[in-house]
């Protein structure tokens, strides 16, 4: 099975579904001759022309809009915005008007359009290069939001994405596109949406992340493993609709939850889960629902002693690990 | 016979100039349109219908355009003062009235939106939201799906002069010169959005005159004027089914009702203000019009009055006696997605 990066899989997902199917069209900033600024789209333009693959005006409310009108009018628009930080303007379009376009017209229109986000820090990206955007979005009915974490997830939950017959946004962790690899077969699949997945097993404390955090939290149960600590990594995967069965059924089995996010606390994907274990597994926790998150502030600074001070790390959740298990 | 007219005609798609025979069904809708939108305003008096946006002033402007439009493949996004061209597009008055009354089987969204907004079931209408422009970019994307494919389809977006002010305005003219995609931008310009007058929504006179910003032509026409409507419509479709690009229509219109049934347009709109507006009344214009061509006598638009009201009648107190949507079909069609809610 061939190893690939995370833009490495993320590329050739939306290669292979555009080949698959003709109505599957490409809409961003850069996303032509530039193939995208992280290359997602790379020599795209030179397979598929520039009818399917659209280079449009910088605004983010545009692309959304279109993408939503032609998603109405019988394509699979595949957008691109360059980065989450810029995804405000498009807010309307998308939390106002595409999440409820099936409720609101009782079915009669449905909007099967894809936008994939890059999001995500500890790349030295400041303000403005650096943000989570999930929990807008997650909060929203209507849409979907996925956020895999590895190369094989990036392929399974983006052909899914492409192939809903509803909005689903797809977050990409920036800082995984290059640091992250994996196998990948070449074969077609896909990954059901709303399902979390054991990235690895244990039985003494549950980590519930998602994003480029599984990676860290993956690191540190390894180091946690080596003082004889059994640790659970779940992986969120999909972000709306949360996984609630497999993160109560962990949780309930382990006794314990440490639950690692990027983004800040407040009213967070952190938050959501910490409900969740609280009506759920209630009665089997042995300590308390823990949290290791940013600190609430502006996310993030761009000067690079503040910016890893900002970030939870491996250190930080082997240090938030040793602290839960003894109490 | 215009340019682009002559352009058109040899794809074989310009349609035929507006018939007396035509002009008169013409001002059959709006006649009954008008008496419809006056029975909701009764009936939002009468505590029954939460909230309408009127389209009395408006009436001419939205079915000369429909006229001058293909239904069988055209798309038409709408926004909240659509009434008469709803009712233009075959929308029967008891239709409407589920709308308004939010009753069972309202057609456009199950009585979940307000009254005209969701989507037709019969023709390609519709109108997701409540937020001001958001349907033309949306309008673009709808027809860059049909120049991808090659579709003979023209997408009509209608909006206010409210919506001239957004942003999404500009994205969606400017993408659509860029693209040269097959849309008309149909702008009912009433002169207030809710009580800020022109003036202080722009400091241009006309929205038309936005278009050479774009690099496409913008008309103003009088929304009075079914035939100046329709052949402005006409030209607008044509060269848009010809691939030469969109066409901006600026409907010169009166808003006869304040902007909804919440609003009291006293409050900002001068005595003489609201006095010159019986002058503009497009129902009004257009018998006297008809009339004056010798296309309707004064029994029969007396008849058309009468017929309108009966109409109106039945289709209140048929819709009035029946019930509310259940309850359980609130949770209907949230998305495809599975697990919907979370946890």
């Amino acid at each position: 099975m061939p190893e690939q990066t995370v833009i490495e899989a993320v590329r050739d997902t939306m290669r292979a579904e555009m080949r698959r199917d003709e109505s599957v069209i490409l809409l961003g900033e850069d996303v032509g001759l530039r193939g995208g600024v992280f290359l997602a789209t790379d020599g795209f333009i030179e397979e598929f022309g520039e009818d399917r693959v659209i280079d449009t005006p910088l605004a983010e409310s545009l692309i959304c809009g279109l993408a939503l009108g032609a998603a109405v009018n019988g394509m699979r628009p595949l957008a691109e915005i360059q980065f989450a930080d810029f995804v405000w303007p498009a807010i309307n379009q998308l939390v106002g008007e595409a999440a409820r376009v099936r409720y609101g017209t009782n079915g009669v229109k449905t909007a099967p359009m894809t936008i994939r986000v890059p999001y995500g820090g500890g790349v030295r990206g400041g303000l403005y290069h650096s943000q989570s955007i999930e929990v807008l979005f997650a909060h929203t009915p209507g849409l979907t939001v996925v956020a895999p974490a590895t190369p094989y997830d990036a392929k399974g939950l983006l052909a899914s994405a492409i192939r809903s017959d509803d909005p689903v946004i797809v977050l990409e962790h920036k800082r995984t596109y290059r640091l992250v690899k994996g196998e990948v077969p070449i074969e077609d699949y896909t990954i059901p949406i709303g399902r979390a997945e054991i990235k690895r097993p244990g039985s003494e404390m549950t980590i519930v992340t998602y994003g480029l955090m599984l990676h860290y939290a993956l690191q540190a149960a390894e180091t946690v493993s080596e003082q004889g600590l059994d640790v659970e990594v779940l992986d969120l995967r999909t972000l709306r609709p949360l996984d609630a069965d497999a993160i109560a059924e962990s949780v309930s089995r382990t006794g314990k939850v440490l639950i690692v996010q990027e983004d800040t606390p407040a009213v967070s994907i952190s938050s959501e889960v910490a409900a969740i274990v609280g009506e759920r597994c209630f009665f089997d926790l042995d300590g308390p629902i823990t949290r290791l998150t940013a600190p609430e502030l502006p996310p993030m600074p761009f000067s690079p002693l503040q910016e890893a001070a900002f970030m939870p790390s491996p250190e930080k959740i082997v240090a938030a690990i040793a602290k839960l298990a003894e109490l | 016979m215009s340019a682009t007219a002559n352009k058109s005609s040899k794809l074989g798609t310009t349609s035929p100039p507006l018939s007396g025979e035509r002009l008169v069904e013409l001002y059959r809708t709006m006649v009954l349109s008008r008496y419809l939108d006056e029975r909701v305003w009764l009936l939002n008096r009468q505590g029954k219908a939460a909230i309408a946006a009127s389209a009395q002033g408006h009436e001419a402007a939205q079915v000369a355009c429909i006229e001058a439009t293909d239904p069988s493949k055209d798309h038409y996004l709408t926004y909240y003062r659509q009434f008469t061209a709803m009712m233009a597009l075959g929308t029967e008055p008891e239709e409407m009235l589920r709308g308004f009354l939010a009753k069972d089987g309202d057609p456009m969204s199950a009585a979940r939106q307000f009254p005209l907004h969701g989507a037709h079931p019969r023709v390609d209408l519709f109108n997701f939201s409540n937020v001001i422009a958001t349907q033309l970019p949306q309008a673009a994307g709808v027809a860059l799906a049909d120049q991808l494919r090659g579709d003979d389809a023209v997408t009509i977006v209608f909006f206010g002069d409210g919506a001239a002010s957004q942003g999404d305005t500009h994205e969606a003219m400017n993408f659509a010169g860029i693209r040269k995609l097959p849309i008309v931008f149909f702008c009912e310009n009433n002169r207030y959005a809710i009580s800020v007058p022109l003036n202080k929504q722009m400091a241009v006179d006309t929205v038309a005159s936005r278009a050479a910003g774009y690099g496409f032509p913008g008309v103003q026409v009088d929304g009075t004027d079914v035939v100046a409507v329709y052949e402005a419509t006409q030209a607008a479709v044509n060269r848009a089914r010809a691939g030469d690009g969109p066409t901006l229509i600026e409907a010169s219109v009166e808003r006869l009702q304040p902007h909804t049934t919440d609003d009291d347009h006293t409050r900002y709109r001068s005595p003489e203000d609201i006095a010159q507006m019986a002058n503009k009344d497009p129902v009004k214009i257009t018998s006297e019009t008809l009339r004056r061509r010798d296309l309707l006598t004064e029994a029969e638009d007396e008849a058309i009055h009468a017929e309108a009201k009966r109409r109106v009648n039945v289709a209140t107190d048929t819709v009035d006696a029946e019930p509310y949507p259940d309850t359980e079909t609130m949770f209907d069609h949230v998305t495809s997605n599975r697990d919907e809610g979370g946890s």
